[in-house]
């Protein structure tokens, strides 16, 4: 069957790697964000790949704008509709420590501003019963840590947000699979200290088409973050307040 | 962050190098870093010794550049970035029957690296080397992107293929890839019971694909024992994929001459005397190590070298005593290839020439450097060439002898890279710039 595919926040190396997935299975791909040359190279990149056709559209989590004009362009395609979501943004805590303003940037990109879009899109996927939405979150967002819990409140939220709408889908006949991944080598974590068990995008991205086929609810990937993060969620509070992790 | 401070090395591990690494996933990322800090670029690091080093300094990796920008059914010709790697040519290309004219050992190599090595694989003798179906590439160089063809800058192309880097970035390449039929390849293994039976059966083949393991630890009647594969593309139904291993620690096995003599001789027996065609997919008979994941730990931590000469026609005797001595070394690991070479060659440092080639790994040992030395005069002495691809140890003077057209190379490169900006650690020990 004909499957659409919006990746928001497409210029992502897991983003990237996750649109070739889809490409090489031959499915039509919008590829939504910022960088319009990059996205147009990515575009052709799909198609050589095996895409049915993909797309570079124009998307700004900043600038409900340019939400509808995607939306109009899927709502044109047929067979079902599916939507990913890779964007986010996580200024150092200290930039926000200095500039408390930059919360709004943070919260919009990584949660606000992709709920919003998500919010637009779903009445057509329950108007077509069927349809899977990949939000990716992260690890941070599991507990409010020192080093990042602007970012972390916010994936949060997002969090928070997909189990709802999860909620909702499964009445129609679509999915919702919330996605938490632990590091994975990007040009964002490139060169940060402290990394460990970083995994490769690629490999991320095979763990979440499984994820979508399986109709699996949450999956954190690769997988033994589920762990470590059950270890961190169940340190008590009264202790996990002196820490520094 | 753009740049990281880290150890690297090429795939014998050997040798290493420090210093700051950006990896760009755009282009816009790629140009800035090119404009201001341009710094010598690496792929995928499967040359083994310092090509894609730059110790103290700092350097490119492209693996994150891969798009393919256009592909033609038709005529078979893909566009891609410097950092797509060969495999995936193959494993996106040859369902829609077209694959890579030329592909060496190892699906890992990116086409970047293929061009600046100008790397050759199992069909040489009957289709040169890879950048002899480079139809065009584009080139960052001196400050500006510069398209260079075999028609084009015809002397900057002739010194970019095969020239480890020097005239600048490769960004991407056109390429001419073949017919395919299939997926798959019709694979004819044939015992050879010593060098003579290797010789007549290399010369005599007229299979595309032809290549030969060499048991590189049998002596005496044995000397030069092993098995040839002839193979040819066909459509056929694929085999079940064979499952990805992995080499968890380092684990010296291929280091020790026990395990290297016990694995040559089953590694012998495994095709029957009286031969055997088998039907095996594209990617396990170009790329049958691939499947080994960090492969190289089976040399230990010390890691390797490897030596790969090529020698004319008329060195083939020469060749035979090479190979004498290796064997009497008993210091050969079990992977060792011989194979018959044409004329074909893309570049001014380009390593193939019309004869045998020779290709032995060695364990990082002071034995093994004295031998891969004495090898190196005999490979002089016969008129032959080191590879740059594999080269660890050779000195300046050896390889600026073997290439008769370093001094036109060394002219373009002044003109390309005056300000040296992509000197490498290889170019540094072989003094190849000066």
């Amino acid at each position: 069957m004909q499957e659409t595919w919006i990746i928001l926040g497409a210029t992502s190396s897991m983003a990237r790697a996750f649109s070739r997935a889809l490409a090489e299975r031959g499915a039509t791909v919008y590829l939504a964000g910022r960088d319009m040359a990059d996205l147009k190279g990515a575009a052709v990149d799909l198609t050589a790949r095996g895409a049915a056709r993909a797309e570079a559209v124009a998307f700004d989590a900043r600038d409900p704008a340019s939400f509808q004009p995607i939306i109009d362009k899927v709502t044109r395609e047929e067979g079902t509709i599916n939507a990913a979501v890779f964007v986010g943004s996580m200024p150092e805590q200290s930039a926000i420590d200095a500039d408390p303003s930059l919360i709004d940037g943070t919260v919009t990109d990584s949660f606000a501003g992709p709920a919003r879009f998500l919010q637009m899109l779903v009445p057509e996927m329950e108007a077509r019963a069927g349809g899977t939405i990949v939000g990716v979150g992260s690890v941070a967002g599991d507990r409010g840590r020192l080093g990042n819990y602007v970012y972390g409140a916010a994936k949060a939220g997002f969090a928070t947000y997909l189990a709802g709408l999860r909620n909702r889908l499964t009445r129609s006949g679509g999915h919702v699979v919330t996605v938490k991944p632990g590091f994975v080598d990007t040009a964002m974590t490139w060169g940060i200290e402290g990394m460990f068990l970083v995994a490769d995008p690629a490999d991320v991205a095979t763990d979440i088409l499984k994820a979508v086929e399986k109709k699996r609810d949450v999956i954190y990937t690769p997988f033994f973050w589920r762990y470590i993060m059950l270890i961190i969620r169940s340190v008590p509070e009264r202790l996990f307040k002196k820490l520094s992790i | 962050m753009t740049w990281k401070t880290t150890e690297y090395s090429g795939w014998g591990s050997a040798l290493t190098a420090t210093g700051e690494v950006a990896r760009p996933e755009r282009a816009k990322a790629l140009d800035k870093l090119l404009t201001e800090t341009p710094a010598p670029a690496f792929g995928n690091r499967r040359s083994y010794g310092d090509a894609p080093l730059n110790d103290g300094g700092r350097a490119i990796d492209m693996t994150r550049m891969d798009k393919v920008l256009a592909f033609d059914a038709e005529t078979g010709v893909v566009e891609a970035e410097a950092g797509v790697t060969l495999a995936t040519l193959m494993r996106l290309f040859a369902p829609r029957g077209w694959i890579p004219k030329v592909v060496p050992g190892t699906g890992f190599a990116t086409v970047g690296g293929a061009i600046g090595q100008d790397v050759h694989g199992k069909n040489h003798h009957v289709e040169g080397s890879f950048g002899e179906h480079v139809l065009s590439l584009t080139l960052f160089t001196n400050g500006k992107r510069v398209a260079c063809s075999p028609t084009r800058n015809k002397a900057l192309f002739r010194a970019t293929v095969g020239g480890i880097g020097q005239t600048g970035v490769i960004l991407s390449a056109k390429l001419q890839m073949k017919r395919t039929p299939g997926t798959t390849m019709r694979v004819t293994e044939t015992r050879l019971a010593d060098w003579d039976e290797q010789i007549d059966a290399l010369s005599a083949s007229n299979a595309t694909y032809a290549v030969s393991w060499i048991d590189a630890q049998a002596r005496g009647s044995k000397m030069g024992r092993g098995t040839l594969e002839e193979s040819e593309l066909v459509a056929d139904d694929a085999p079940a994929p064979a499952k990805s291993k992995s080499v968890p620690v380092n684990m010296p096995l291929f280091s020790n001459g026990l395990f290297a003599r016990a694995f040559n001789e089953a590694y012998f027996r495994r095709v029957p005397a009286s031969g055997k065609t088998s039907i095996k997919r594209l990617e396990e008979f170009f790329f049958p190590l691939d499947k080994i994941y960090h492969m190289n730990r089976l040399y230990g931590k010390n890691g390797f070298h490897q030596f790969q000469c090529v020698v004319p026609m008329d060195g083939v005797e020469m060749l035979e005593r090479m190979m004498d001595r290796i064997a009497r070394s008993g210091l050969a690991s079990p992977l060792a290839v011989l194979k018959r070479s044409g004329p074909g060659r893309a570049g001014m440092m380009s390593f193939p020439m019309e004869g045998y080639t020779l290709a032995v790994d060695f364990p990082n040992r002071a034995k093994a450097i004295k031998l891969i030395s004495a090898l190196e005069d005999m490979t002089g002495e016969a008129g032959g060439r080191l590879y740059l691809a594999k080269d660890s140890l050779a000195h300046g003077d050896r390889i600026k002898a073997m290439y008769p057209e370093w001094e036109a190379w060394v002219t373009e490169v002044a003109k390309a890279d005056p300000d040296g900006a992509m000197v490498t650690d290889m170019v540094r020990r072989l003094e190849l710039r000066s």
